[in-house]
């Protein structure tokens, strides 16, 4: 039984179901409930499915494991697989999508089924970007999820989704173009687009150099890092708040994985020298996107550039190449997914109930919703990068890997977690704490228990990746040493 | 001696039996319009077995080939061709204007555009050039109530007049440099490196070419004439005759100016870029739909030309996959607005589209299927074409032109977003008249081509289009 593929196209099975009824279900109120329901199974076997794959994966083989096969044309496969680093992000995606779905439970009434069946292409298709192992496999995955995702901000959207979605399609558009001219490219001359072969094939030096570029102007936009960041606020302030679930938790991943999957092991010279552009990049993302943030009066919109900032640590950790590095980062990308996550669902909730997003008009939440501020002070914290959360484990460790290559870099990264505090602090005293002085908020009622099932396995997650790092290091160990000697071996470490 | 040679003139020989047979038909039961349409699409069909059955070889001196590219193309122009009959007939009868000239004529533009695929020589290129021109002119302007119809026809007549003359004055030079209008022995009097005197020759022929296949800046035609041709007659239009002029422009520069490869890339290169810029920025403007696809047309031209550019096999086959895939978008786009109308008005502006997913649910899905695809998005069909073109054009290499062409992708996504914006965000403006059977049948059917279909028709297209490719005397 072909399980990836399995995963990979279970939620195509609850987009037929769904279209299904909502051509022959009757009432569009009844079926929109059913269909919600469907979406939710669906998902959630998705996620029995992930589980089952990260059970039967075996951590001490550093390769690619569950591996399929069939030829196409042109020289083309379909190939898929996982190895220690993509599994992880396929068991988040699958994490993620049951509570995207949740989230949208009461927040959605119009065009239900339209909606679902956006959220679960999208999950195939990005549960597929992390499982191809084709260079044009992974492109199609890779590229079409902008469709989905365009929907989802221009029709569920805020007030000025229009521009917010041709933003973030346009800007996404133009860095991936240059991707695909270096995919064809690569294919020309290595004769083969599998992505296995193609990490131990070495390119001449010139030539990586402009590979490197096309791929990074790519994953850059995808990140995003700075200065090509601009379309992610727009795009998160406009999202529905499950679509910036998806984007802040999965969607900016991607371009993280393609630096682990393609930048490092393809054009190991050309990572090497374009590091101190990357860590400057990075320490620019870190210290000004943090101080726009403190800046910023809208709750999503901080949450988005501190977004950026915590992306300016996964690509620093990436580039040191070391194994401490490599491991922060990817830890950092999953905690990260679960907490700005959360975090957005936090927002999400008072949104629902009070429908702005100006963190002027609240204040004194914690007299009227005190499981929430609970939760929400968890997730602050997490964020902050407290020890004891996920959040800690991935600073610590990208921090350590940088601080052994460049050691300024680290010091100006670490400003970025003093800055984290204080904006993060700051949002959640305006909010939380303080007087009760907006008579509006008077009758704003406390989480309901599917709020409350919501936010239960994100917490749980959070600390317990807090705690038991290693439970994940086990998984990424073996394909991450390989990853660093394979590196260090080609630029003669 | 003659007799022998008919075997490798099949499908021409049924299809001009065929549309002189039905002229008579038509002419003393001028009431039978829909025997004369279904007996066309049958000949049509007849045509396509017959091309694709047909011995390889040379005919009448060299005049007409049949190989494997000829048969390629042939299928693809007479499928496409038949297309248009069932599409286009019902549309006009619903206008009051019935006839049986038109699908009589698509047969005479289909022989024309047979004989462009499989010419061997610059007379039975001219030939067949005229022979579709003139057919197409004539459906131009066949809606002949309408006044932008008329316009259309008449403005399609005078330009694609002048660019005959173009191109018959690069044939006559080409001729006098030469000594013959033979392509085999125009490529042996050409050599690796040909005269002025070919060159200048060849550039008028590339000129009165890239008018067909409306490359700018040879395209100045095609936004008019799209915009005021009846919806189905460009549906007709704007796939097949441009399958045949690119295979015509393969057939020029790959059998009789193969060796001369180098000198005629840059000119290629050229009008590639500039179609690809000239379709990206100025749809960007655009408010008619059909103005806007016309312009998307000659960006895709750019693109297939780019493949064409090459000056290798692998670009050969890439342009003919690109042009089938690119045909079967068209097709079907302008089928979805032969299906659409409000009140009996037809739809043509980007804003009638408003709401259109929540009117007609399958025919907006199926714009916005074939908008993703012109865009190039994958997994629509018009990513693989593009996949093909630009890795053709990048192991030749030509990065900065495929660069180039990338990015101009983007500038055109804007406008195709637009539509799906409008479709799919924008609230409905008022209900829609029920679409027409037939015309919505093909929309479907080829937007289901597009995507998921093509996945499998890619692992039989590849290899079909490589054998065409190989056909031609490049490496």
């Amino acid at each position: 039984m072909p399980l990836l593929s399995l995963i990979t196209y279970a939620p195509l099975a609850g987009v037929v179901a769904i279209l299904a009824l909502k051509l022959f279900g009757g009432s569009e109120a009844k079926s929109a409930e059913t269909s919600k329901w469907v979406a939710l199974i669906v998902t959630l076997a998705t996620l029995a499915l992930s589980v089952l794959l990260v059970a039967r994966f075996d951590p001490a083989n550093p390769g690619f494991q569950f591996l399929e096969e069939t030829p196409w044309f042109m020289g083309l496969s379909y190939r898929m697989g996982v190895d220690g680093i993509s599994i992880l992000f396929v068991l988040l995606t699958a994490f993620l999508m049951p509570l995207c779905i949740m989230a949208s439970w009461r927040s959605i009434e119009t065009r239900v089924h339209e909606y679902l069946i956006a959220f679960l292409v999208l999950e195939t298709l990005v549960i597929g970007v992390f499982c191809a192992l084709d260079l044009v496999l992974f492109y199609i995955f890779f590229e079409f999820g902008l469709v989905p995702m365009f929907l989802i901000i221009g029709i569920w959207g805020g007030a000025r989704r229009v521009y917010a979605a041709f933003k973030f399609f346009l800007y996404t558009l133009l860095g991936s173009v240059l991707m695909l001219a270096a995919i064809l490219f690569m294919i020309g001359i290595s004769g083969t687009s599998s992505i296995p072969e193609l990490m131990t094939y070495s390119f001449a030096p010139e030539v990586q150099t402009w590979l490197w570029l096309a791929f990074f102007a790519s994953f850059a936009v995808k990140m995003p890092m700075w200065p090509v960041h601009t379309w992610l606020p727009d795009a998160h302030v406009e999202a529905p708040t499950a679509g910036s679930v998806i984007l802040a938790g999965i969607l900016l991943k991607m371009g993280g994985y393609g630096f682990l999957r393609f930048s490092l092991p393809m054009f190991p010279n050309a990572s090497d020298y374009f590091t101190p552009l990357v860590f400057a990049l990075s320490v620019i993302a870190v210290i000004y996107t943090s101080l726009v943030a403190f800046r910023q009066t809208d709750v999503k919109k901080l949450i988005a550039y501190s977004s950026v900032a915590h992306m300016g640590l996964v690509t620093m950790g990436i580039f040191s190449g070391n194994a401490e590095g490599e491991q922060g980062a990817i830890y950092q990308m999953l905690s990260h997914g679960v907490i700005s996550g959360a975090l957005f669902l936090c927002v999400g909730v008072i949104y629902d109930r009070m429908h702005t997003r100006e963190i002027k008009f609240y204040g004194g939440l914690v007299t009227r919703m005190p499981v929430y501020a609970a939760v929400f002070m968890l997730f602050t914290m997490g964020n902050v990068g407290l020890p004891g959360t996920s959040g800690f484990v991935g600073e610590i460790l990208s921090m350590t890997g940088v601080y052994q290559v460049s050691t300024w870099t680290a010091i100006l990264a670490a400003t970025g977690v003093i800055l984290s505090a204080v904006y993060m602090l700051t949002l959640y005293r305006a909010v939380v704490f303080g007087p009760m002085t907006n008579p509006k908020l008077e009758g704003i009622t406390d989480l309901n228990w599917r709020e409350v099932a919501i936010f239960a396995p994100l917490i749980v997650s959070t600390l317990y990746m807090g705690v038991q790092p290693n439970s994940v290091f086990n998984l990424t160990q073996a394909s991450v040493d390989q990853l660093v000697r394979v590196y260090q071996a080609a630029i003669g470490g | 001696m003659i007799s022998a040679h008919l075997a490798y003139a099949y499908p021409e020989l049924i299809l001009a039996v065929g549309a002189l047979a039905l002229l008579v038909v038509g002419a003393f039961m001028p009431k039978q319009t829909g025997l004369v349409g279904w007996a066309s699409v049958l000949v049509l069909l007849a045509a396509a077995v017959a091309s694709a059955t047909q011995p390889f070889g040379v005919a009448f001196s060299g005049g007409l080939i049949s190989d494997a590219a000829a048969t390629f193309s042939k299928v693809a122009i007479y499928v496409a061709s038949a297309v248009a009959i069932p599409l286009g007939q019902p549309w006009f009868e619903r206008r009051g204007v019935k006839n049986f000239e038109y699908p009589v004529l698509i047969l005479l533009a289909a022989l024309g555009m047979g004989m462009m695929a499989s010419s061997g020589d610059l007379i039975s290129l001219y030939v067949g050039v005229e022979l579709h021109s003139l057919a197409l002119y004539v459906m131009a302007a066949m809606h002949r109530d309408n006044a932008k119809a008329s316009e259309a026809g008449l403005k399609y007549f005078v330009l694609g007049a002048l660019s005959s003359g173009l191109l018959l004055y690069g044939a006559s030079l080409i001729y006098g440099f030469a000594g013959s209008t033979l392509f085999s022995e125009i490529a042996a009097a050409a050599g690796n490196e040909a005269n002025t005197g070919l060159l200048f020759g060849l550039v008028f022929v590339i000129c009165g070419l890239a008018f067909k296949v409306s490359a700018a800046p040879f395209h100045m035609w095609t936004p008019d004439v799209y915009e005021g041709a009846p919806t189905p007659v460009v549906a007709f239009f704007a796939a097949a005759p441009k399958l045949a002029a690119m295979v015509l422009f393969a057939r020029v520069l790959g059998d009789a100016f193969a060796g001369a490869a180098g000198q005629w890339q840059q000119v290629l290169v050229a009008i590639a870029l500039i179609s690809v810029a000239v379709g990206a920025f100025a749809g960007l403007v655009q408010k008619n739909l059909k103005r806007l696809w016309a312009y998307s047309s000659i960006a895709n031209v750019g693109y297939a030309l780019l493949g064409l550019a090459s000056g290798t096999s692998d670009g050969v086959q890439a342009m003919l996959v690109f042009m089938v895939l690119y045909m079967i978008d068209v097709t079907g786009f302008f089928a979805c607005l032969a299906a659409l109308s409000r009140q009996g008005r037809s739809m043509e502006t980007v804003e009638d589209m408003a709401g259109l997913i929540k009117e007609q649910p399958g025919i907006a899905l199926a714009m916005t299927v074939f908008s993703l695809s012109a865009l190039g998005l994958p997994p629509f069909s018009g990513f693989f074409g593009k996949v093909f073109v630009f890795k053709a054009a990048l192991d030749a290499g030509l990065w900065g032109p495929a660069v180039i062409g990338l990015v101009g992708s983007v500038v055109a996504a804007f406008y195709y977003l637009r539509l799906i914006k409008v479709m799919w965000f924008d609230g409905s403006t008022g209900a829609t008249d029920k679409p027409p059977f037939e015309a919505k049948a093909i929309a479907i059917v080829t937007a289901l081509f597009a995507f998921p279909v093509v996945i499998l028709a890619l692992g039989w297209l590849d290899p079909l289009a490589e054998r065409a490719a190989h056909a031609f005397g490049l490496a």
